[in-house]
């Protein structure tokens, strides 16, 4: 029997679009109570990157990834757009090839393990099922390479035979993340992966991705509302803003030079650990209610550049929707001030 | 630098619950394991630490949730961990207020916000029953809720989470306590309106010279708010003293994890030594420092004496064999 990293390709880290998003159009509800969760998102994921997705809550990037993954619950529901995964519309799928796309080809670990792990069932034979619902595999040989899969994520393989009560709650983390790499997944959607847990067993967990991400060359979408966490852990960083992607651009730049007021707000909105401790002041106001959302730039309320006595560029601010535009290569951002101002 | 007097003191706090079955012979688990502080007039203190190490059943102790196993709470130099007189109970939870984690479990769906922050006002009958409503008002512009008249009327469910927030501090403030405990009260709120609740933390220490017990697991934002910081490890205080001196010089080498741990946007993906062990709360400990299996400094007297806290520099004091030893 080979073992499991054996069998898996070194690396495949390339250039290629993995997972594209194009125009997508999430809805809550329909007619006078629909509520736009997600309104025509751009977005796409090549092998063996680290996206990193940030807003706060309500934004729509959890809708994202359950759109992603097709496991939307109504009243949520595409309205628009298409998600091509390697190429191929995962719109309008058959239950049968949805259930070999997940899992197979995408997998999520969700924020709180302790709702996806059932209480009542040993660990090891939830990853039994896990990986015999999805193929041919006999329970012995699943037990022996769920023992080997939480190995790989710093747990004593023999703990296949502990209930998710006697493991803590970053065990119990680390034996999700597991379970999600039991297919090999070309991409894995981290959903809020760390934020239930303390700095220190969060700096263990994402390092130990790190280091599988290396071995085993999976693409990550890591969702969060923890900017400073995708400083240090994404290749790039999207920023979502009341369903729409407001600026996207690799890591470094968005500690260099972030271009959109919210993202700038949004970073100003961290304390410092170290250096210098001036007066921050967050973002003044709070997000919109989707259901109906501010004419034009969606974040026009809160903005601190949209004043009604510069009239030309308010006028624009307040009626018409900022287009992502490039600024730099790679550098993406939906706002008028960047876009030729008032011109 | 001498500091006005603690309004509250608390002196070898011990909390120790029994885990086990009736049959069974009993452990227990040491929540809190002689915790001494003070907490003074104008202050914010911090208390951080990991989930499990006790840091909201020192919170809960204060508040008198809970009822110590040992040790003392002085509030004002004499001892409040155990009256009962509902007199002497209520004159103290009028001095000393707790702001909760959750601004949504902790607001009567069915109730406004003018009953919310009425009701201490009437309870303790702070101002006569005619300027009530004033009272309110007044209250609500103080944490920026305007217009205090339109925010009054509305319902728990009407408002942001960051709102919610500043309701059970409008809440709390109603008594005017000159103690306010604040458990994890930014962690459930969106990062945005987080500056904002610490912001209104400062300028209520600053302008009613409140003491605040500002409990939580995020050190840069105990870093931007406090003035000094408690750190506790698995039942214990570790480390204390003011906390810019401890976070640019830290003695304890939890401490030292803890900064090395938090997210650093600035480097990209530093590792660290990873160990096994967590700081939940000791079961019937033995002898020793708590930290040792997972401390790279351990020699061998860290498995046989428990190390006292040792202030090495002037006010700040740490508990390690190693870095703070005994002279």
């Amino acid at each position: 029997m080979t073992s499991l990293v054996e069998e898996l390709p070194v690396s495949r880290t390339s250039d290629a679009t993995l997972l594209e998003l194009r125009e997508l159009i999430v809805d809550y509800g329909f007619g006078e109570r629909r509520a736009r969760a997600v309104d025509g998102i751009d977005l796409a994921i090549r092998e063996g990157e680290v996206l990193g997705l940030a807003g706060e809550s309500g934004c729509g990037k959890t809708t994202i990834a359950n759109a992603v993954l097709q496991i939307l619950r109504p009243p949520a529901h595409v309205t628009g757009g298409s998600i091509l995964f390697k190429g191929e519309e995962i719109l309008g799928k058959s239950a049968a090839e949805l259930r070999r796309y997940r899992w197979r080809n995408v997998s999520m670990v969700l924020q709180s393990a302790m709702s996806a792990l059932n209480p009542v069932m040993r660990v090891g034979d939830q990853f039994v099922d896990a990986m015999r619902a999805h193929e041919k595999i006999n329970k012995r040989r699943a037990l022996v390479r769920a023992g080997e899969l939480l190995e790989l994520v710093g747990i004593d393989g023999r703990r296949v035979s502990a209930y998710p009560h006697q493991l803590s709650g970053g065990m119990r983390q680390r034996v999700v993340i597991a379970m999600a790499l039991s297919l090999k997944p070309e991409l894995v959607i981290l959903d809020e992966p760390t934020t239930a847990l303390d700095v220190v067993v969060q700096r263990e967990i994402l390092q130990q991705v790190e280091a599988l991400k290396r071995d085993f060359g999976f693409a990550v979408l890591f969702i969060t509302h923890d900017v400073s966490l995708l400083l240090e852990f994404a290749d790039r960083i999207a920023i979502m803003y009341a369903g729409e992607i407001v600026e996207s651009a690799p890591a470094e730049r968005f500690s260099s030079s972030p271009q959109h007021p919210y993202t700038q707000g949004l970073l100003k909105s961290f304390p410092p650990l170290r250096g210098p401790l001036t007066r921050l002041t967050g973002i003044p106001g709070s997000p919109p209610d989707l259901r109906d959302p501010p004419a034009g730039c969606r974040f026009n309320p809160r903005c601190p550049h949209c004043r009604p006595e510069e009239s030309a560029l308010y006028l624009r601010q307040t009626s018409e929707r900022p287009r992502l535009r490039e600024v730099e290569p790679g550098h993406e951002v939906a706002c008028h001030l960047v876009d030729g101002g008032a011109e | 630098m001498k500091a006005a007097a603690a309004p509250l003191e608390v002196k070898s706090l011990t909390k120790r619950f029994a885990v086990g079955s009736a049959i069974r012979r009993r452990a227990h688990v040491y929540a809190v394991d002689d915790v001494s502080f003070e907490l003074r007039p104008g202050r914010i203190t911090a208390l951080v630490g990991e989930s499990g190490s006790g840091k909201s059943t020192v919170a809960r102790l204060l508040a008198r949730l809970y009822e110590p196993s040992a040790g003392e709470v002085l509030f004002e130099g004499s001892d409040v961990s155990r009256v009962r007189k509902r007199r002497d109970v209520l004159h103290y939870r009028s001095q000393v207020q707790m702001i909760f984690q959750d601004p949504f479990g902790s607001l009567n769906p069915v109730k406004t916000v003018r009953h919310h922050v009425e009701r201490p006002l009437r309870i303790h009958r702070v101002v006569p029953s005619s300027q009530v409503e004033e009272r309110v008002h007044e209250l609500l512009r103080t944490v920026g809720l305007v217009p205090p008249e339109d925010v009054a009327a509305k319902y728990p469910h009407e408002l942001s989470g960051g709102q919610r927030q500043r309701v059970s501090i409008a809440r709390a403030l109603a008594v005017e306590p000159k103690v306010v405990l604040a458990d994890e009260p930014i962690s459930m709120l969106d990062v945005s309106i987080r500056i904002g609740i610490l912001n209104l933390m400062t300028k209520l220490k600053e302008e009613r010279g409140i003491a605040f017990l500002y409990v939580t697991h995020d050190l840069a934002s105990a870093r931007y708010v406090a003035d000094d910081i408690l750190v506790m490890y698995a039942g214990q205080i570790v480390e204390h003293g003011p906390i810019e001196e401890v976070l640019s010089a830290p003695l304890h080498p939890y401490t030292r994890l803890l900064l090395e741990s938090a997210p650093d946007p600035g480097a990209k993906v530093h590792e660290i030594e990873l160990r096994k062990g967590d700081a939940s709360a000791a079961v019937d400990p033995g002898a020793g420092c708590r930290f040792r299996a997972r401390c790279p400094l351990a020699i061998d007297v860290c498995s046989q004496v428990t190390p006292e806290l040792v202030e090495a520099r002037s006010q700040h004091a740490a508990r390690c064999h190693v870095t703070a030893p005994a002279p």
